[in-house]
């Protein structure tokens, strides 16, 4: 029984990563409606580049972070200003195309780079990778686990705040709902969308160092992430921020029990949670539209 | 349409009447090829007629249908799986690979009920982990045996220059097939109801366009034609490893062929088929730069050309090779020339 319990709590926990990785495509798809699907290979960018910056200069990979997280804020503005807002201009589809193909090449770039080996960040952290509090004798918390998801929610309460406190988080916010508009009130919605990009790439940078540190990456890890990432995201009802903390809790609750079930569980557990739940939501969508076509009716 | 005398509307040209009678030889002596061919030029023509059915219902689907989807693998996976499954219960190789499309195309049909409900990215992604999802669950088959895999040995009952034969026959047969398939439905009421349905959802319903029926018949069709490509891949590889049918590089090819052919027009995702099998050949072999290069030029391509090589032609020489559209004729003084659109009257493009 305290099996169980234990695989809850470690999937809630894993489900603060999950909040931290989705919450940049979230932000992106609320602010652009556009879904990059470069986002996983750019956090695995940021992995290795964190990596290199360990093994090459000894650099403990917090410390990196300091160097790693504005250059992946760089990145976002120059991928908004040449990629992604050229691509938004050519229709609904451009979009998917354009990012895939991103994906593509930088999969294969840092396929190029570093070959197929599996890294980790996990021995640059020392104890933190394996440290745990023991709450009873069946049930510990990881440290790394616990600091990931403290680390979650202050992005999302950071967000927030920002979003509903500052110049530029309401510019967002006006130039996510009306980018036209927002021109005839002095808003450069192509700057505050880069701005935006920037923002979102920060978030990648820092899912990018915690699943280094957490677990293995190579250079094709960038599609599982990003399936993750789009499963959190739309659990959780894509666009909302603290959706995607619920959403990556019950996508790691999923898959955390899947994994206790057999070994191949962890992955399909998951997928099935995901896809049953997209299926409940428009099954009570549907629900709810003829309910209120019958109440309009009979009204 | 007009009741006025001096417009005519034409759906043959003389060009494509051409265009039509041309891809008739070609393919007839195409089906001679066995008969002249090695068994290495064969099986590369075989690759080849596997890759425009890849890029024609991936066309079909994104470029006619406005559906993108990174998730066609699983079809593709599927319909191999399925044939090694009927092979290995008794059912003859070659109708197992046919039936094996047709079982898919079956199950694709509840898969798209609520993958269709996701628009956009959400669907394309969606997708993506419906093939996830089959990959893992066709793992936990113990026939298949994880990623270790299986073989198709019942293909070992036909002797080598027959096997060779048959797989080139059935895959230029499936080919022309699906070519065919997709022709009458784009010229049918289908046709001009799913392009209406990618260009507006909202405005294709409001004029009594039926979206979900329309959409889900594209869909079927997509997944059956990569099932049936799937299947004849089996064929050519005899291994069946589920990691190589069910990875997501299918549909970069995919999207490659179809965004460098010309995305929504018939010819370009035979011309993008034509122009992969042969940068393939040429650059395969540098394995991680021939794969960036495909990245880079789907992302180029995406960019500044996003209606391909053949949307190009068509639109600088007027080129229509095949009466998919139609043509509104002004026949009243000598000239037979196309009345320039002008905002009334259909273009002279596919409609």
């Amino acid at each position: 029984m305290m099996i169980w319990v234990n695989q809850i709590v470690q999937g809630i926990l894993l489900g603060g990563y999950y909040a931290v990785i989705a919450c940049g495509l979230s932000f992106m798809f609320s602010v652009m409606r556009m879904i990059n699907l470069a986002h996983g290979s750019l956090a695995i960018v940021a992995a290795f580049a964190l990596f290199v910056l360990a093994d090459q200069y000894g650099l403990n990979p917090f410390t990196a972070l300091i160097l790693v997280l504005p250059a992946m804020a760089a990145l976002g503005w120059v991928l908004q200003r040449t990629i992604l807002e050229r691509s938004q201009r050519g229709g609904l589809l451009v979009p998917i195309l354009s990012t895939f193909g991103l994906s593509i090449v930088v999969d294969n770039l840092l396929f190029e780079q570093f070959g197929a080996d599996t890294r980790s960040l996990a021995p640059f952290i020392d104890e933190l990778s394996y440290d745990s509090w023991s709450i009873t004798d069946d049930i510990y918390i990881g440290k790394l686990a616990a600091l990931t998801f403290v680390t979650a929610i202050i992005i999302l309460g950071g967000l927030q705040l920002f979003l509903t406190r500052t110049q530029l988080g309401r510019a967002i916010r006006a130039t996510a709902e009306d980018p036209d508009t927002v021109g005839l009130i002095g808003i450069n919605a192509k700057r505050v969308n880069a701005a935006a990009a920037a923002i979102a790439l920060v978030t990648v940078g820092i899912a990018g160092a915690f699943l280094g540190m957490r677990a293995t990456f190579d250079a094709y890890a960038g599609g599982p992430q990003l399936i993750f990432a789009f499963e959190a995201a739309v659990i959780g009802g894509a666009g909302s921020l603290w959706g995607t903390l619920i959403g990556g809790i019950v996508l790691g609750v999923a898959q955390s029990v899947g994994a206790q079930i057999s070994p191949q569980g962890f992955l399909i557990t998951g997928h099935a949670v995901f896809l049953a739940v997209l299926f409940g939501r428009l099954h009570l969508d549907t629900i709810g539209t003829t309910f209120r076509k019958t109440v309009r009716r009979s009204a | 349409m007009s009741q006025d005398p001096a417009i005519r509307v034409e759906r043959w040209t003389p060009l494509s009447r051409i265009s039509i009678l041309g891809a008739a030889i070609v393919l007839a002596i195409l089906a001679t090829g066995p008969l002249f061919f090695d068994n290495n030029a064969i099986d590369k023509l075989t690759t080849l007629f596997i890759y425009v059915i890849l890029a024609v219902t991936w066309n079909a689907l994104a470029g006619y249908g406005g559906l993108v989807s990174v998730g066609q693998q699983a079809f593709f996976g599927l319909g191999a799986y399925a044939a090694v499954r009927l092979a290995d219960a008794g059912v003859n190789v070659y109708a197992s690979l046919i039936l094996a499309a047709v079982i898919i195309a079956a199950v694709s049909l509840p898969i798209s009920s609520f993958m269709l409900r996701l628009k956009g990215g959400e669907f394309a992604i969606g997708m993506w982990v419906v093939a996830e999802l089959c990959h893992l669950l066709v793992n936990l088959d113990s026939l298949v045996q994880g990623e270790t895999g299986t073989s198709l040995i019942a293909l070992n009952a036909y002797e080598a220059d027959t096997r060779h034969a048959l797989n080139y026959w059935v895959a230029l047969g499936s080919m022309t097939v699906i070519l065919v398939i997709l022709f009458v439905l784009l010229r049918s009421r289908i046709g001009s109801a799913i392009q209406a349905i990618r260009d507006n959802e909202e405005a294709a319903a409001a004029l009594g366009v039926r979206v979900m029926g329309t959409k889900r018949i594209i869909f079927v069709f997509a997944a059956f034609g990569a099932a049936l490509a799937g299947a004849l891949w089996l064929a050519t590889a005899i291994t069946f490893q589920p990691k190589t049918y069910f990875g997501v590089q299918w549909t970069a090819y995919m999207i490659f062929m179809v965004l460098v052919g010309g995305l929504g027009t018939f010819e370009g995702a035979i011309l993008g088929a034509l122009i992969f099998f042969l940068i393939e050949a040429w650059f395969g072999a540098s394995g991680v730069w021939y794969l960036v290069g495909l990245g880079a030029t789907a992302l180029i391509f995406s960019l500044f050309v996003p209606r391909g090589i053949w949307g190009w032609l068509e639109r600088r020489y007027g080129l229509n090779l095949l009466p998919l559209g139609y043509r509104i004729l002004g026949i009243r003084p000598a000239a037979r020339t196309a009345i320039p659109n002008d905002g009334a009257a259909p273009s002279a493009g596919t409609s």
